[in-house]
């Protein structure tokens, strides 16, 4: 048993050793152009619908239908996948995370049946996304709410 | 054509910025990516509501919108000039009228894909 225990230990230490630390460098270089260049990208597709003189909310809407467009295609060509190896957070952080969260889960669980799998599944990752973001802008508006009233 | 350049600069800076922070803390902590998904939407709207926000995307254009920061910050806006306009309703409908397009084009194209693509991705 005292054998045993000091083995765990010595396990438990080695392991942390033994773990190869992520290359922080290269992600974060991967991670900031990457992030940095879908931004670009984005503002580059607002300025050409603005100049087309549609205003900015109908801009930045099309700009993020197109960008979950493309987010959509290449996942379920598999090719954003491999893009989200090397880029880590630069793809995921971007609204093109979320899109690829909601396709990804509804391609992964369809063998599991069309409602309750494909329909119950696809908001997995980004159900709590939304969750959290609505309650907490929902309280938002209730302070401002307030605030309104009260001033 | 260098002026042009240079007008993308604040929005390629805070745009990488935001993904460096995600980057370095999902390396650093046992969070992934769904959570870092779930703090970040939720610290857009604090921000904003702060008045942090605001200021980022005015610099920072699609670099400050285009990370899920800027769907909180896209939900607090939306609340609150509903506010303005229809009063104590704005506060159940801004926040998703100003996202519904995002949010819909999400689920169509998601459903789309998954009835043509084979299940083979894993997470």
């Amino acid at each position: 048993m005292d054998d045993k225990t000091r083995l765990r230990e010595e396990f438990d230490k080695a392991v942390p050793k033994a773990t190869p630390k992520p290359p922080y460098v290269k992600h974060g270089i991967a991670a900031f152009t990457i992030g940095g260049g879908i931004c670009v990208f984005s503002q580059i597709l607002i300025d050409i619908f603005q100049g087309y003189g549609l205003n900015y909310t109908e801009a930045s809407t099309i700009q993020t239908i197109i960008l979950i467009f493309l987010t959509a295609l290449l996942t379920g060509l598999g090719i954003f996948d491999k893009i989200g190896r090397v880029a880590g957070a630069g793809t995921f952080v971007p609204i093109t995370g979320f899109a690829n969260s909601i396709v990804s889960c509804a391609m992964e669980f369809k063998s599991e049946g069309f409602i309750f799998g494909l329909g119950a599944n696809m908001f997995k990752v980004a159900g709590p996304v939304l969750v959290y973001g609505i309650t907490s802008s929902w309280i938002v508006g209730i302070i401002y709410y307030i605030y309104l009233m009260v001033s | 054509m260098l002026d042009i350049i240079v007008d993308y600069i604040p929005v390629f800076i805070v745009g990488g910025i935001l993904c460096l922070i995600a980057q370095i803390v999902i390396d650093n902590t046992k969070l992934v990516s769904g959570q870092i998904l779930v703090i970040y939407i939720t610290l857009g709207v604090i921000l904003t509501a702060i008045g942090i926000y605001e200021p980022i995307a005015k610099f920072g254009k699609a670099g400050a919108t285009v990370p899920l920061t800027g769907f909180g910050y896209s939900l607090v806006k939306g609340t609150i000039s509903a506010i303005h306009k229809n009063g104590f309703i704005g506060i159940f409908t801004g926040g998703l009228t100003a996202t519904a397009g995002g949010i819909c084009a999400a689920i169509v194209f998601g459903f789309i894909m998954a009835l043509l693509g084979r299940a083979k991705t894993k997470m």
